[in-house]
């Protein structure tokens, strides 16, 4: 049976941890050409340049080849073809498929279209899974584990798909703490909190984004987008209380990191980029390992 | 008076089914979506159908009858979305055989439609595919798009 990486649910924490690994070794040599001879398929219906870039150097690092297109004007879709068609052909021409599409669920349809595997670089609000993974992989890094992380998530809680994806993976392991930073509009929706209440986990609410960062070992950053509220008045409240400067990292424990799924505007004050406890271009980074392993792991090249 | 007459006649006349199945206490509202999803419209068996009877439980009731036609649980309770309490009796030789309630089943295919305006499902020709994560009231979880139609954001395709 062929793996797709469709949402973070789909992989068990032993997939995790293998991905984990497999990231690790690529980050110490980079270059492998388990893709050699491979074609791989990049299909972008939405843009995305700092996810298809990531992707693309990832193929090219496994040295596979790559066909497809960046944006949706320079696809088939324009002319009306169907999603369903399009997978049906380019799962002919290429080994694997790397998929954005804007619409919600258009990645787990396209896996049952294709015969190849299929990877979601995302699909609308719903999943991202391989952010989710390259974000563990950057928690691993500079905490040592994955256990006992006191995970800060700040901002918007209740449309990011990188916070939620991140919750049900992070609730894999032992013993977390969640600490949600929002204000009263965005907070994590009541089924993310069910999930973590029907495994014992603790979470803490907080509207303030103030001193309670001291306890944090990864404070994750979103970002609060004017076009999630019908009220701008309600924007104009918020959005700047939810930025992080440098002056509030200084009683931060030494080994916290600030985590960003990027790209950020203005809730990562710049003064916070030469602190070492910044990370998010690091993670950056992090994401073509991460996608390495990814690829390695779908298509049993290792 | 004459409404009691009406009653009396109605339930004369859809008593009368030798072999079959009658289907009572479906709300009124949804007797033309059960029609549907049993695919009543289709088929050439004899059917009786009553309407806006009076019930206690439901305010307005609907019964079906059906000549000669015996459903599979899988099939009957594709209406249990609309029609939770709906009760089957099963006639044979005029006799009451056997008395069915109907079950929510732990998958839904096709049938509902995806109350989430981005899925898939909505802006191309797939068959919606649903796990029941709660049946009371009830909660559909989109196998495509992952979101939750709850009970009052149901519509039937």
């Amino acid at each position: 049976m062929k793996k797709d990486l469709i949402s973070i649910t789909d992989f068990s924490k032993d997939e995790y941890l293998r991905i984990m690994d497999l990231a690790a070794d690529f980050e110490a040599n980079p270059n492998q050409e388990l893709l050699k001879g491979k074609v791989v398929a990049s299909l972008f219906f939405e843009p995305s340049t700092r996810t298809r870039l990531s992707f693309e150097t990832a193929i090219n690092r496994l040295g596979g080849r790559i066909v497809g297109f960046a944006d949706p004007d320079s696809s088939s879709a324009t002319k009306g073809e169907t999603l369903h068609d399009t997978i049906r052909m380019v799962s002919n021409y290429a080994d694997l498929i790397v998929m954005r599409h804007p619409l919600e669920g258009a990645a787990r349809y396209a896996a049952e279209v294709s015969s190849v595997p299929i990877i979601n670089a995302g699909d609308g609000a719903n999943q991202h899974p391989t952010q989710t993974l390259l974000d563990m992989y950057s928690i691993l890094k500079t905490q040592g584990t994955l256990d006992n992380i006191n995970l800060f998530m700040v901002g918007d809680l209740k449309f990011g798909r990188t916070v939620h994806s991140l919750l049900q993976a992070m609730s894999e392991f032992e013993n977390p703490i969640f600490n949600f930073i929002a204000p009263e509009s965005l907070q994590m929706p009541r089924g993310y909190k069910h999930h973590l209440e029907e495994r014992g986990i603790r979470y803490f609410e907080h509207e303030e984004f103030t001193d309670i960062i001291s306890e944090a070992d990864i404070i994750y950053m979103t970002r609060v987008q004017k076009e999630r509220f019908s009220d701008p008045m309600e924007y104009e409240k918020v959005k700047d209380v939810y930025i992080l400067n440098k002056a509030m990292l200084e009683n931060t424990k030494p080994n916290v990191r600030v985590l960003h799924p990027l790209p950020r505007v203005n809730e990562i004050a710049t003064d916070v980029d030469s602190s070492e406890k910044a990370y998010y271009f690091d993670q950056a980074l992090n994401g073509v390992f991460t996608r390495e392993a990814i690829i390695s792991h779908v298509m049993n090249l290792k | 008076m004459e409404k009691n007459d009406m009653k009396k006649k109605l339930k004369l006349k859809v008593s009368a089914i030798k072999d079959g199945t009658v289907i009572d206490h479906i709300p009124a509202k949804s007797l033309f979506e059960v029609i549907s999803i049993l695919g009543l419209d289709k088929i050439e068996n004899q059917i009786t159908f009553g309407t806006n009877l009076e019930s206690g439980k439901l305010g307005a009731k609907a019964i079906i009858k059906v000549s000669d036609k015996f459903f599979e649980n899988d099939e009957i309770n594709k209406i249990a979305l609309i029609a939770p309490h709906a009760k089957l009796n099963i006639i044979r030789d005029y006799e009451v055989a056997e008395k069915k309630i109907v079950e929510i089943p732990q998958k839904i295919t096709g049938i509902v439609k995806c109350f989430n305006p981005k899925c898939i499902t909505n802006h191309e020709k797939i068959t919606t595919s649903f796990r029941v994560i709660n049946t009371n009231p009830v909660a559909l979880k989109c196998k495509y798009c992952e979101k939750i139609t709850a009970e009052d954001q149901i519509k039937m395709l």
